[in-house]
């Protein structure tokens, strides 16, 4: 049960952090800033990995196995597209 | 891999991975905040794929993980194919493969919480477990089979239109509240393969049948909460696998997903509540304004009296919609600002937030063109210069410069903030024909007195625009 409570404490902490991380973004980087998030909540990955490797039956390693690949490719997937995007964003003098 | 550190290390190991999970966590804080503005956005992202890589290489060294057959395979084919997906996309596609990654993220909580639940006995999960587990399940399945069907409105495999059943609403609430009785009845008895199987059928089912009714025009919105979706569900598989990293992350994107959300919604004049349970969009609703077409009349031009026009104006405004994505026009249009600028006219990109096909995408797809960012202004700071301005040439968009939105309340987009393009001394819209936009209905402005149509495909109108002002040296 402390664990619980634990663990509410930092789920409600965080999310008043997400809350606060995001308040004057331009338009302009809606779709990047939507997508980079997207990214980051390809995090459980983690948990996948521990499922995929750790001493379960074979059949919940299967599980993992497809998490793994559905996270990573959220992930790598992700991170890139955004960072394409973001690429393309130039000031004037950087052009010449 | 912790057997290959030293033994007087063993101890400390889990310690260690936890202070790597809180470095993390700082990436992806300060990561995200650097995604607010355009100049640091880049390192931004960067910061978070460092922060996503630590935490991912340490968690290798937790002594739960003992054989890596499955993971090697998993990570190489999921980067392969996230990495091909990423290079091959094109930017107009953007907001379907956001759609795609999306939902795979979603799928992975939900299996993240059946993995731990299968290769644990039901009777040694702790209740805190079996709720999380049926809440992850939940809403990470919602998020995979919402986010795929939002991929096939987007790219036309379903039709972009409301596709429902009578009562579409009731039947949803109704199986929302089936399946949050059942992530209780779950946890009361974990041992029950049916309870656990009708959570999982019904939750990818709700996925399904909450997006399909939802109109093309505010899927844009419906991503940006499937988003937020996916982060609670990371948080919620946090929860069963007690992993602090998961829960952090999980609700920082979940929060941040629904403040963009909220953003979004303001910057199409929608509310929520109304792009989730009521359809608009994608769809003919109103007739407004349709009766009197006869009288009406609009003035056509060419490219070679539009050149003359915008090579003596002194400011000319560019306002480019999503007609000019689907033409692919983007470099010619960069060609004809530049020509412009070489003449000495002041060119200003105004840019709606939802020009596109979600907010922000036109600047991403005019950035992929070379227009620098410092030449595009946004609504409030476009239209207070309509005033002074000579000439605006409106390219491939419709309904956010209809002054319906301002003029008549019975119209479906009144109220949507607008582009003040007719307090210009002329507009010309360069347009295929009188055709309606996303709303469905006939915009005023064709038909005004200081307007011109330029008909045809944007990318060829701007290509004979383009010649038309070389031949004017």
């Amino acid at each position: 049960m402390e664990d619980l409570i634990f663990n509410l404490f930092i789920f409600v902490l965080a999310s008043f952090v997400g809350f606060e991380l995001i308040s004057k973004v331009p338009p302009t980087l809606h779709t990047p800033l939507m997508s980079g998030a997207n990214a980051i909540s390809g995090i459980t990955l983690i948990g996948a990995l521990i499922i995929a490797g750790g001493s379960g039956s074979v059949y919940a390693q299967w599980i993992g196995f497809a998490a793994i690949v559905f996270a990573t490719i959220n992930v790598v997937g992700g991170f890139m597209v955004t960072d394409r995007m973001l690429e393309m964003f130039k000031k004037k003098e950087d052009n010449q | 891999m912790s057997q290959f550190l030293p033994e007087m290390l063993q101890p400390y190991i889990p310690s260690v991975i936890q202070l790597f999970y809180l470095v993390a966590t700082g990436f992806f804080i300060i990561g995200i905040k650097r995604l607010n503005s355009p100049s640091t956005a880049r390192s931004g992202n960067r910061l978070a794929s460092f922060g996503m890589f630590l935490g991912v290489v340490v968690t290798l060294f937790d002594r739960d993980i003992i054989s890596f057959e499955f993971i090697i395979a998993g990570v190489v084919i999921g980067a392969l194919i996230g990495a091909f997906a990423a290079k091959k996309v094109q930017m107009t596609a953007m907001p379907e493969m956001v759609a795609v990654f999306n939902g795979f993220g979603g799928g992975a909580s939900a299996l993240v919480a059946w993995g731990e639940f299968s290769r644990i006995a039901p009777e040694l999960f702790e209740t805190q477990a079996l709720v999380t587990t049926g809440l992850s399940i939940l809403i990470g399945s919602i998020t995979f089979t919402g986010s795929f069907i939002a991929f096939g409105k987007l790219h036309g495999f379903i039709s972009g239109g409301r596709i429902a059943l009578p009562g579409q609403n009731q039947i949803n609430l109704f199986f929302t509240i089936v399946a949050l009785v059942l992530v209780g009845l779950f946890t009361f008895s974990p041992e029950n393969q049916i309870l656990f199987w009708s959570l999982f059928t019904l939750a990818l089912l709700i996925g399904i049948f909450t997006v399909l009714p939802i109109g093309g025009a505010d899927m844009p919105v419906v991503i940006s909460l499937l988003n937020s979706y996916s982060g609670i569900a990371a948080s919620m598989a946090g929860f069963v696998i007690g992993n602090n990293l998961l829960i952090i992350s999980g609700a920082l994107v979940g929060a941040a997903g629904l403040i963009l959300t909220n953003i979004m919604c303001q910057a199409m004049n929608r509310k929520l509540w109304d792009v989730l349970f009521a359809a608009f969009g994608g769809e003919g609703v109103a007739t407004a304004g349709l009766g009197d077409d006869k009288d009406k009349t609009v003035q056509k031009t060419f490219a070679d009296d539009v050149a003359i026009q915008c090579a003596y104006a002194k400011k000319v405004v560019i306002t480019p919609g999503y007609g000019l994505a689907v033409a692919q026009a983007q470099h010619a249009l960069k060609e004809v600002a530049d020509l412009l600028e070489e003449k000495g006219v002041d060119v200003k990109f105004g840019i709606h937030p939802v020009a596109g096909r979600m907010p922000g995408h036109m600047n991403v797809l005019l950035a992929e063109a070379d227009v620098p960012y410092d030449q595009l202004f946004d609504m409030d700071e476009i239209n207070t210069q309509f005033a002074s301005t000579d000439v605006v040439l409106i390219i491939g968009a419709n309904d956010v410069v209809n002054p319906a939105a301002k003029s008549s309340p019975g119209s479906p987009i009144y109220g949507m903030p607008i582009l003040n393009v007719q307090e210009a001394k002329r507009t010309i819209v360069f347009k295929r024909s009188l055709s309606f936009g996303y709303a469905g209905i006939d915009n005023e402005l064709f038909y005004s007195e200081n307007n011109q149509m330029f008909f045809g495909d944007a990318k060829k109108s701007l290509q004979q625009l383009a010649s038309a002002l070389k031949d004017l040296d």
